[in-house]
């Protein structure tokens, strides 16, 4: 399953990276990652058949996760990914927003990756 | 007869005119004899039977009464009376002049003497009239005059009592102003530091947002680096080396994964820190739940103390409990009521260590045992908390405010005035009770709390 992580920190690739590492290696994921909601874009423009998951901060420089979502939303209406948004203000007017635009899910940062995991597979 | 009606008025109106009873007492003396002799006059005129040789006599008294008046300066006012009988005396003189000179002169033109002399008297009376005419309206004008110094007297004294008044409404004003002037001052010193309690507010949350993220990297890190431990020691397993060897890895790998877990645990604990601040910084936060009163009161009890130890190492106060063990759990706001704890117990704080300080100031410090006491009680349905100290107690103009927002008994910068105001609002309107204060002025306050439950 292909996963794309969108987030402005880059450290969120080797986080990723090391916490699925068994995933990966097992071939249960894929990741690929974007640093900005145009980069994503970009991405998914290219690969947009291959990606299945789509893990999105909202709040990033330049577009955001929400701005991110509304593209998806309206560029892929034929194969749509599922989106996921990840962000640190947990409050109820961000992730009403969000789930009214067509997000999967909404999760807290900080991540718990247990429960990311378990929701991915389950995805599978 | 005539020389007595002349004398008798003159003199009279000397006496009158003059007040030479009051004011020249010596004279007075001499014109009530002139009075007695010209009384005698007219006596010896009747006894006499009008002799011509009377005459003489009255000329030469009326000539004295005039020299002497004229002679003397103390009758300088009624001197124009005075002269006024000069005529009479002199066609008198002329009169009885030619009768003894020229008798049949005299005889011939005596009906024009008399007319002259006739003339003469009248004329004395019409000028004394007149005189005494004037004089009335002298004395009138006078009068008036002052009447008018009167009435100018009483303005006068009613405008300066008018401005003595005025001169003390506006001190009065002058000192309400300065009071109000100095209230503003303190009010906007108070504004300003809640002002930037406010600031300092939004700041602590943004600045916990910003160390949040971060931190989230350290403990992700960190947790994942424990697991890679994991996965390298199996991975060791699986390895030809010595034993010895292995052991010795393992010895280094087991020491990076409890360093993992350390750096994994104190994260944690900063992140519970920023939590906090996060919490703290937010307006009112969410639902009820149920919570052990007891241990949250403790525990903001000591958070209070040591607060205030922390700032000032010498304070120290006892903390007595009475807690009602059979509470259990209550329905309630716990970060609110936790504000109102700390609050409630920084005050009592507060106010045992200024009693403390004062005391020692004046060296008073006898054997003052600074005390701040919890209790709680469940009663018929109703929670009822009591934190007490035996601090400086409160005035009565100073319980009458506490609980307006702003009000504060802090020196600036000690204090934003907002703490009692929202533990109020917190206990009135968060959880539908009340909060009550009873203080005596230099021994103690009891805050008393209600919750229905």
């Amino acid at each position: 399953m292909k996963i794309l992580v969108v987030d402005d920190e880059m450290d969120v690739k080797s986080l990723f990276e090391q916490k699925f590492r068994k995933e990966i290696r097992g071939g249960v994921f894929e990741f690929s990652f974007a640093f900005s909601g145009e980069e994503a874009l970009g991405y998914l423009a290219e690969h947009s058949s291959e990606v299945v998951m789509i893990l999105s901060d909202i709040n990033m420089p330049g577009m955001s996760g929400i701005e991110l979502l509304k593209s998806i939303r309206a560029d892929f209406p034929s194969a749509p990914p599922q989106v996921m948004m990840i962000t640190a203000y947990g409050d109820s007017q961000n992730h009403d927003q969000a789930m009214q635009l067509g997000a999967d899910d909404f999760l807290t940062k900080p991540v718990n990756f247990i429960e990311l995991k378990e929701k991915l597979l389950l995805v599978k | 007869m005539d020389y007595f009606l002349v004398s008798f008025f003159l003199l009279e109106h000397i006496r009158k005119t003059l007040h030479t009873k009051e004011k020249m007492p010596y004279w007075h003396q001499r014109i009530e004899y002139a009075k007695y002799i010209s009384y005698i006059m007219v006596a010896a005129f009747f006894i006499s039977d009008s002799a011509s040789w009377f005459s003489w006599i009255g000329n030469a008294f009326l000539a004295l009464l005039v020299f002497t008046a004229y002679k003397n300066d103390d009758f300088y006012d009624v001197r124009g009376i005075v002269l006024s009988i000069i005529p009479f005396i002199v066609v008198s003189f002329v009169r009885d002049l030619a009768r003894i000179v020229t008798p049949s002169f005299y005889d011939d033109y005596s009906n024009y003497f008399s007319a002259i002399r006739s003339f003469a008297f009248v004329l004395c009376f019409i000028i004394w009239l007149f005189a005494q005419r004037q004089l009335k309206e002298l004395q009138k004008e006078r009068e008036e005059r002052q009447r008018e110094e009167r009435e100018i007297k009483a303005q006068k004294e009613s405008l300066e009592y008018l401005v003595a008044e005025r001169t003390h409404e506006l001190t009065l004003q002058k000192e309400e102003l300065q009071k109000a002037i100095e209230e503003l001052k303190s009010t906007q010193n108070q504004l300003i530091q809640s002002e930037k309690m406010a600031s300092l507010g939004e700041l602590t949350a943004g600045i916990a947002h910003e160390i949040q993220n971060p931190l989230n990297f350290v403990n992700n890190f960190s947790e994942v680096s424990v697991e890679l431990c994991q996965e390298l020691e199996e991975e060791i397993e699986k390895t030809e080396i010595s034993s010895e060897d292995k052991e010795y890895i393992r010895g280094i790998i087991s020491d990076l994964s409890q360093n993992q877990e350390k750096i994994t645990h104190h994260g944690k604990r900063a992140d519970s820190i920023v939590k906090g601040m996060l919490q703290h910084s937010r307006a009112s936060s969410g639902n009820k739940e149920e919570v052990d009163v007891n241990a949250l009161a403790d525990e903001y009890m000591r958070l209070a103390y040591h607060g205030l130890r922390a700032k000032n190492k010498e304070f120290n106060a006892a903390l007595t409990t009475d807690f009602d063990e059979t509470i259990g759990k209550v329905n309630v706001l716990p970060q609110d009521l936790g504000r109102v704890f700390l609050n409630l117990f920084t005050n009592a704080f507060y106010a045992v260590a200024e009693k403390k300080k004062t005391l020692s100031e004046s060296n008073q410090e006898t054997d003052y045992r600074p005390e701040v006491k919890i209790s709680t009680k469940k009663f018929a349905d109703k929670l009822y908390i009591r934190v007490s100290d035996n601090g400086t107690g409160m005035p009565e103009h100073v319980k009458a405010k506490i609980f307006q927002p702003f009000f504060t008994t802090k020196p600036t910068g000690q204090g934003t005035g907002l703490g009692l105001s929202m533990s109020y609002d917190i206990i009135t309107n968060g959880h539908g009770g009340t909060l009550d204060v009873d203080t005596v002025p230099g021994e103690k306050t009891e805050f008393r709390i209600t919750i229905p439950v």
